[in-house]
């Protein structure tokens, strides 16, 4: 076992390599994954935006941190896709029949979901510039910004793990992300909450996205980040151990098993 | 190496309700091929993951290279390779970054030597640099193998090695069983054709409802059965041989 501990690191070069490789030759699911959230941010600005009653002079800035979530959850579905892929055509079998540290198939494809989800953060915040966006944050509130955003990427991507690997079909795996996707529409990112019945407006205050939001919204204006943050991070670690648990435990029922999707179906 | 490459013992393995292993006994001797033969769903593909580490069995041992698949499970990835029924390769590497990787994988000192090496041996040289979701079934199925042979492991398992493979590429995958098993090492193949036990394997084990019912070479099965008797028939062409006939595969004949 002490050779596998000492080949960990080389071995998750080489699975991060092979899913890097994935990724920058379909270009095209970037595209994908950005392209409803640009649609969405061009919907509220110019559609709606005219009509809510935000409080701020500029939407763009206001609905900037949802169209990151929103982005986000609809990019971490990729890595449920490839993960799916993996299993069917047979290669997880290969590479576990292989001297190699069992962890490094999942964190692979997991450290490729954190560079796919970072280029496609980083062509809206180039299209919503273009659309008006300005910043007065400082270094070290982009700093936590970014930091904030990596650790909300792995928490989404961890639960997209347990689809990849328990779904029976490719659709099956892909369709946890619509309520992921659909979450910060309930939340603060796009209209203010004061605006909505009592009951949706406490499910909307008390719901990790809006902490999150509120978090990145304050942040970006240069303001000084409340206590939301430390919401917005207990949120995000609690739910980031919870997915890491159970996609540990659907890691292991779907290596218990002989019979592969082909089978089964 | 070990007398005995592989050893298995009263293995026993059932899912829920349903007994897919129930007491199987073999062993195989370095440098052999052995050709594991049962109809579809008589637990050839559950053995072949018992003996590649990639299940447990619930009772009986089994050894491979010496070690033990439950307690010893990393020496014994060291000792094998599998290559399963659908071929395991990516699609969106290239044939030789597919190599590569694997050599990566298996902690080799020059994976592009290696690489290069295989993509020769097994005649994908020039397709080495384009990305395997072009190749045919039977170059996947040869990078396949081809992926088996990186480090030289001394025992390979090959998972009905030519299910979903036109008749062209069933002789392809049998040239290259042949010249596998040449350097000395120890060939496990699963298989439900007859005619590809008979022309790959030196012995046959026969899986039955959760048994090796029978096993030996193809001698010794052929005298568990009658004696032949002398028969005139017709023999008409079948459609395999017309269509490698036509296509001017005259080895087949």
């Amino acid at each position: 076992m002490a050779t596998l501990q000492r080949y960990f690191f080389s071995d998750l070069g080489v699975m991060l390599g092979r899913s890097l490789r994935h990724l920058f030759r379909s270009m095209d699911t970037i595209i994908t994954a950005t392209i409803t959230p640009i649609g969405l941010m061009l919907l509220f600005v110019y559609v709606f935006g005219g009509a809510i009653q935000s409080g701020t002079a500029n939407y763009v800035n206001y609905v900037l941190p949802g169209i990151f979530l929103v982005a986000i959850a609809s990019g971490t579905s990729y890595t449920s896709l490839r993960l799916f892929t993996d299993v069917q055509r047979g290669i997880m079998d290969r590479f576990r029949s292989m001297p190699i540290a069992p962890s490094t198939l999942l964190w692979g494809h997991v450290l490729a979901s954190l560079v796919f989800n970072a280029i496609s953060l980083l062509i809206i915040v180039l299209v919503a510039l273009l659309m008006g966006f300005r910043s007065s944050a400082g270094i070290l509130s982009w700093l936590a910004i970014v930091g904030l955003l990596a650790l909300v990427t792995l928490t989404l991507t961890w639960i997209a793990v347990i689809p990849g690997l328990t779904a029976r079909s490719i659709d099956g795996a892909a369709v946890f992300a619509y309520p992921l996707i659909f979450l910060p529409f309930i939340s603060s990112a796009f209209v203010p909450t004061r605006s909505m019945p009592l009951v949706v407006r406490a499910f909307a205050e008390h719901q990790p996205m809006t902490a999150i939001v509120n978090t990145i919204r304050a942040l970006l204006a240069g303001a000084p980040a409340s206590q939301e943050i430390w919401i917005a991070l207990a949120w995000c670690l609690g739910i980031l151990l919870l997915a890491f648990f159970f996609a540990s435990m659907a890691y292991k029922k779907r290596t218990s098993y002989a019979t592969n999707i082909y089978q089964r179906s | 190496m070990p007398d005995i490459a592989i050893q298995v013992k009263d293995l026993h393995k059932s899912y829920r309700q349903l007994n897919v292993l129930q007491g199987v006994d073999f062993v195989v001797e370095p440098g052999r091929i052995v050709a594991l033969l049962g109809p579809n769903g008589a637990g050839k593909t559950t053995l072949i993951k018992i003996l590649s580490t990639l299940l447990k069995p619930d009772s009986g041992t089994a050894l491979v290279n010496g070690f033990d698949v439950v307690t010893q499970a990393a020496q014994v990835r060291h000792s094998i390779s599998l290559t399963g029924q659908f071929a395991a390769v990516d699609e969106l590497l290239t044939g030789r970054e597919n190599l590569i990787m694997i050599a990566q994988l298996r902690h080799l000192k020059q994976p592009r030597q290696v690489a290069d090496e295989l993509l020769a041996r097994f005649g994908l040289t020039e397709a080495a640099n384009r990305r395997v979701s072009a190749y045919s079934g039977g170059m996947r199925r040869r990078l396949d193998l081809a992926m088996s042979l990186v480090g030289t492991p001394p025992i390979i398992f090959l998972d009905e090695p030519t299910t979903g493979l036109d008749p062209e590429g069933r002789l392809e995958v049998w040239k290259v069983v042949k010249e596998l098993a040449q350097g000395g090492r120890t060939i496990f193949l699963t298989t439900q054709y007859l005619d590809e036990a008979e022309q790959l394997a030196d012995r046959i084990a026969i899986l039955h409802q959760g048994k090796i019912i029978a096993s030996g070479t193809l001698q010794e099965l052929k005298k568990l059965f009658p004696p032949a008797r002398v028969e005139y028939v017709e023999k008409q062409p079948t459609l395999e041989e017309i269509f490698l006939a036509i296509i001017g595969q005259k080895e087949a004949c």
